[in-house]
């Protein structure tokens, strides 16, 4: 099958101290974790013809994209003129299908031959912000507009809100049980042990789950991420570099991005599951590869209900079948069929929504996950997003 | 803390002020009979140009709801149920809104709208159908 992922491989990552508590400040961390990727690459600043970000500088959103204080960082503006950059493209948006959608306009700048080396970064303080900014939430006296207008002044205040719907529908359709979302916290609390960035690291079991503080039924406090300050940097290059890089590169087997529904939170139809099931049938339509071919998943885990909607949406298991495929756990273990957010994830090693994880499987496919490696990794799953914003990507080892 | 309120627009006045007298209005294509929600000047399914905006019962069914009990924002009074809630008069035409009367409520419940003034608008919320 011939596709324009061909054209590129990710040739560097880079990515800076992930904390609750960092010593730097964001467009320090940002640059850091550029500069580790360009290096990582074999390239220098100057090499670096594109920069591509999500979702930019932007302190409010009007589209699905929920912008709080500290999700953002520097767009591509700032860290151009930091580094001195001279692209010949470079962009920073948020309305998108999902974070992914950085990596894949990079793959496209790569493959239509506007760029040879595009640096893709996102950035996030959100852990420094929000001890300082108590209005997490817009309640501007001029009124929220666009698409926040319909979840903010009906009392849908924050993802928990609006994940714990989908949830709730889940688990009035198919029977999912609380159990078997605490699983998938569970794994990412084992693998956030072997993972040193990872902020939260003590033991967790299924009685901490249960005991815990509800925050929007039925997703209590485990359910949901944990936020952090920290930067992930990539270098997506045109595939001829592939020689003259130092380390392993790692090709874009497939894209996914489709969306097949309301581009709305609120109107979303079926909310037993997300646009994680258009994009990953995208994704499986621009491969000959399998879901049984992934060796590492490092799914979207904001929430735990969305890792099940991922693992659904992209094949692992039958629609409805997530919440039985992860249960005890030993499935997605590190050493199970299907290793699940194996860095710990969102939910332990901090919300660096979604690159973290795109960082980790590049590590897995490197085999420089130490502690944690996934023996013989050769194709991982990644994916970002939730409700109607998704991407993922499929990645894999040199053929 | 205030809580937050819509910024009113000539595209969704007629939503966020039909409460005053009472009604829940979406915008209705008069052309096919579809409700456009949110309010859109052209009608998705035969494109027509031809929306006005239309009161409808304000009953409703309980598709899937969350109970919030996080206090997002100072004064913030929790818990409170929030629901999605399908408008009887057609499929996907729904609202993500607080349901009050009730401590769990449960997927199907027949609901009624009503609504809470909050500076110029008029915030729908539903409670169970007497």
């Amino acid at each position: 099958m011939s596709k324009f992922e061909d054209a590129c491989i990710i040739s560097g990552i880079g990515q800076s101290e992930v904390g609750r508590r960092v010593t730097k400040g964001v467009m320090a961390l940002t640059l850091d974790a550029a500069l580790e990727a360009i290096g990582d690459a074999g390239l220098k600043p100057a090499n670096i013809d594109g920069v591509i970000s999500w979702p930019g500088a932007i302190s409010r959103a009007e589209g699905l994209a929920p912008a709080s204080p500290g999700s953002s960082g520097p767009g591509p503006h700032a860290v151009i003129d930091a580094l001195r950059l001279q692209p010949t493209w470079y962009y920073g948006g948020p309305e998108t299908p999902g974070m992914f959608a950085a990596v894949i306009q990079a793959c496209m700048a790569v493959a239509t031959g506007m760029c040879k080396h595009v640096l893709v970064y996102r950035a996030l303080n959100e852990a420094t912000v929000w001890r300082t900014v108590t209005e997490r939430v817009n309640t501007d006296a001029g009124g929220v507009t666009g698409a926040m207008q319909w979840m903010l002044p009906f009392g849908a205040f924050s993802g928990p809100n609006w994940m714990g719907l989908y949830a709730t529908r889940h688990m009035h359709e198919y029977g999912t049980t609380r159990e078997q979302l605490a699983a998938i916290a569970l794994n990412g609390r084992l693998n956030a042990q072997r993972n040193p960035k990872a902020v939260l690291q003590g033991d967790l079991t299924m009685d901490d789950y249960l005991s815990s503080k509800m925050i929007s039924d039925p997703l209590c406090l485990f359910d949901c991420d944990i936020a952090v300050d920290g930067v992930t940097a990539l270098i997506v290059s045109t595939r001829e570099h592939a020689s003259d890089m130092p380390g392993k590169p790692i090709h874009v087997e497939a894209v996914g991005s489709a969306l097949n529904g309301r581009a709305s939170w609120d109107q979303w139809e079926d909310m037993t599951q997300t646009a994680a099931a258009s994009a990953g049938a995208h994704m499986w339509s621009r491969t000959d590869l399998k879901p049984s071919d992934v060796d590492v998943a490092n799914l979207y885990d904001g929430f735990t209900v969305l890792t099940l909607f991922w693992l659904e949406g992209m094949g692992f298991c039958g629609k409805g079948e997530g919440g039985p495929f992860v249960e005890g756990g030993s499935r997605i273990a590190l050493d199970g069929e299907l290793p699940l957010a194996t860095s710990g994830g969102q939910l332990s090693a901090g919300r660096l929504h979604g690159f973290g994880h795109l960082y980790e499987a590049c590590l897995q496919l490197r085999g420089q996950a130490e502690d944690r490696q996934v023996a013989d990794a050769r194709v991982a799953a990644v994916s970002a997003g939730a409700g109607p914003l998704a991407s993922c990507l499929l990645l894999r080892t040199e053929a | 803390m205030p809580l937050p309120v819509p910024q009113i627009t000539d595209e969704n006045r007629a939503f966020w002020t039909g409460g005053a007298d009472g009604e829940l209005r979406f915008t209705r294509c008069q052309s096919c009979g579809y409700y456009l929600h949110p309010p859109s000047p052209r009608c998705p399914e035969c494109w027509s140009d031809d929306v006005a905006p239309e009161a409808v019962s304000g009953r409703g069914t309980v598709y899937t709801y969350t109970i919030n009990r996080q206090q997002w924002m100072p004064g913030l009074e929790v818990p409170f149920v929030l629901a999605v809630v399908e408008l009887d008069e057609q499929p996907g035409l729904r609202l993500i809104a607080r349901v009050v009367d009730c401590e769990v409520p449960s997927i199907g419940m027949v609901v009624d709208v009503a609504f809470e003034a909050r500076g110029e608008a008029f915030i729908p919320f539903f409670r169970p159908a007497s």
